[in-house]
């Protein structure tokens, strides 16, 4: 059966979409096994696998990588435990005060983060804070919470009330309630705002770069490396930290798919 | 005045003999508030089902079944009234701690959970042994046809089986009542049928109470033991089917079960507590049992298959109603007429194709058409 003219456009526009987005990334993989000889990392010299020995090289590089994912667990886990929370909120009840809060999560959603970050860099001051690691959790938890918050309330909006009316109806508590029925309903709209906290946190520059004091994060490292050339270290630890979301994102259609069809 | 508590023990399938109902509700009023308007969704409603009856609640959409049941149920708080379930005033309890269970429209099966663990639901809470669990789930699936897809999850059933594992989840804990909010409505005529037949069958077998909302009258009148038609947050008529449908207490009765004609007139005599309409030149009403007196204006309701029509003037002690036919409609079991009267009124008449399938008359006939003074019934406003 031959083709039709449209599905061969479609399926070549679908590659070259794939090709720009995937450029980028082969890059930097490849620059991770780059023979290179002097400080910039730019040009082709041959393959090699000693940088996965000489990871070591910068101590800095690794401290900053070890802040970044301990920043982003953390605020992760505070971000979902409230962000679930305020979605359940507003996706759930009437109150007081919710149009407000809508339009406060919609504007911590859509403010630049040039501008976030400057005004929390002042807050800290004028509040005498030290800024540093602490103070990076709490900027990441706010750019984040938002996030969550949204697609907690997306999936708690579609579900049927009389779905939890049922489960009081046999006889269980309102608590039972929220952990056998609620909670695995809402759940892949938990995982999947965990997922984009965790994701925005690990990678943010702006809003750090403001807040972290003398704390340097993986993002806020390789910035000052610009200067003196990026090490192909930084390609390698950004091909594992790809990997990882990767595997995630594997795991997690797959999970789906069996879900559907159990 | 009664020891009968609303434990969470077995009940057994027998009738229960004690003049206690099994639900009671006492002078029920809800109000909603709704943007700064306080809405009546139930205007007072006292009732009593008696245990192991099938008991209807019947009436067009928005008179307030819904609320009702929900408030049997414990999920809406009544404004005003008292609701008791086996003499005992749950008014305050939650729906976690009433001993009914309730079916939904929507049937609200947990999405997430396999056939066999959405049925062992309430057995689990309850903290019923595992082996006790097994087999009662195992036997409540084998009542509603759906053993060996235990295992499913409900998106993967069709809508009929869906309801059934609704209906299984809720039966299996033997709550003193089971209410049931239009379970029916989402099924197509065939299954929906079959589905009425299954009901009956499930309760005549576990001998439960059920509570059963719906709009539609022809389901209430097969299945129910006794039925409320509400209207507009009232109760206007409690009886059984026959008698709701024979003896329609209001004008909203007779119009919203089956169909109904309405004629009015006035008493001229009572003979023998049978009162005698004359309707100026062209005819009589004889309606038998009205109680009322000459001189009073009344209106009596006649259902269709119960007029008989004919070309001769009808003779001896009947209601005899000239008119002019103004519509014939082939039915197949039956032929429907439509007969003016001289006063504008119009008149439905059923009449059988029991013997050949011409009819006794045609469009524009001049007719009599007759009934016993027994089938017109006098009504209330
Ligand atoms: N939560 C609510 N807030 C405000 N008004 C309500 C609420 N629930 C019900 N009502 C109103 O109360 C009335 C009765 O509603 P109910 O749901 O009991 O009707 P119903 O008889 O079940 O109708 P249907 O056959 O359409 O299901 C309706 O007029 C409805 O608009
Ligand atoms: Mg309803």
């Amino acid at each position: 059966m031959r083709r039709r003219l449209g599905d061969r456009l479609l399926f070549g526009y679908v590659w070259l979409v794939m090709l720009w987005l995937f450029l980028p990334i082969a890059v930097m993989i490849v620059f991770g096994f780059n023979d290179t000889q002097s400080k910039s990392n730019v040009s082709w010299q041959g393959f090699t696998l000693k940088w996965w020995g000489r990871l070591g090289d910068y101590p800095e590089l690794l401290d900053a990588v070890y802040n970044s994912i301990s920043i982003a667990l953390i605020a992760t886990l505070i971000t979902t435990v409230l962000g679930t929370l305020l979605g359940l909120a507003l996706g759930r009840h009437r109150f007081r005060g919710q149009g407000a809060t809508n339009l406060v999560m919609f504007a911590a959603i859509s403010s630049p983060e040039l501008v976030m970050g400057a005004s929390l860099l002042s807050l800290f001051v004028s509040a005498g804070v030290q800024t540093g690691y602490r103070t990076i959790v709490i900027a990441h938890v706010l750019f984040s919470v938002s996030f969550v918050a949204v697609t907690v309330r997306a999936r708690v909006v579609g579900l049927d009330p009389s779905v939890e009316e049922a489960a009081r109806d046999l006889g269980a508590s309102s608590w039972v309630t929220f952990w056998r029925i609620t909670f695995p309903m809402i759940l892949p709209g938990v995982v999947a705002g965990a997922l984009l906290a965790f994701a925005l946190s690990i990678d943010d520059f702006v809003i750090t770069q403001f807040t972290s004091g003398a704390t340097v994060t993986f993002p806020l490292w390789i910035y000052g490396a610009v200067r003196i050339g990026i090490p192909p270290q930084v390609n390698i630890v950004g091909t594992c930290i790809f990997a990882v979301g990767v595997l995630i994102a594997v795991v997690n259609s797959v999970t789906a798919r069996r879900r559907a069809t159990a | 005045m009664s020891n009968i508590q609303a434990g969470t023990g077995a009940v057994a399938a027998v009738p229960d003999l004690s003049p206690v109902p099994a639900i009671e509700l006492d002078g029920v009023v809800k109000e909603y508030l709704a943007r700064g308007e306080t809405v009546q969704a139930v205007k007072g409603v006292s009732l009593g089902v008696a245990a192991g009856e099938f008991f209807s609640l019947l009436g067009p959409s928005g008179c307030g079944k819904t609320t009702t049941m929900r408030m049997i149920a414990g999920f809406e708080d009544p404004t005003r009234g008292v609701v008791r379930l086996h003499g005992r005033d749950v008014t305050d309890v939650p729906p976690n701690k009433r001993d009914v269970n309730m079916v939904f429209q929507s049937y609200a099966l947990f999405p997430h959970m396999s056939v066999w663990e959405n049925v062992a639901f309430g057995l689990r809470r309850k903290k019923v042994q595992d082996a006790e669990i097994r087999r009662r789930v195992g036997a409540m699936l084998e009542i509603v046809d759906l053993t060996g897809r235990e295992k499913r999850r409900p998106r993967e059933m069709s809508g009929g089986q869906q309801q059934r594992v609704a209906l299984a989840r809720a039966l299996v804990n033997e709550p003193r009542a089971l209410l049931l909010d239009e379970p029916l409505g989402a099924l197509d005529l065939k299954l929906r049928q079959a589905m009425q037949l299954e009901l009956k069958r499930i309760q005549r077998e576990v001998g439960i109470t059920f509570v059963y909302v719906t709009h539609d009258q022809g389901e209430a009148l097969t299945m129910s033991d006794r039925i409320a038609v509400m209207n507009d947050g009232l109760v206007e008529q409690l009886a059984a089917p026959r008698e709701i449908y024979e003896r329609p207490a209001t004008a909203f009765v007779a119009g919203f079960i089956g169909t109904s004609n309405l004629l009015s007139g006035t008493v001229e005599r009572v003979v023998d507590g049978t009162a005698v309409l004359p309707l100026a030149g062209y005819g009589r009403i004889l309606a038998a049992d009205a109680a009322c007196e000459a001189g009073a204006t009344i209106t009596v309701t006649v259902r269709p298959e119960k007029i008989t029509i004919s070309t001769e003037e009808p003779t001896g002690d009947v209601s005899a109603v000239r008119g002019t036919v103004s519509e014939v409609v082939y039915l197949g079991t039956s032929n429907s007429y439509a007969v003016g009267l001289p006063d504008g009124a119009e008149v439905t008449v059923y009449q059988q194709n029991a013997h050949d399938s011409s009819t006794t008359a045609e469009r524009g006939d001049s007719v009599w058409l007759s009934w016993q003074p027994h089938h017109s019934y006098a009504i209330g406003s």
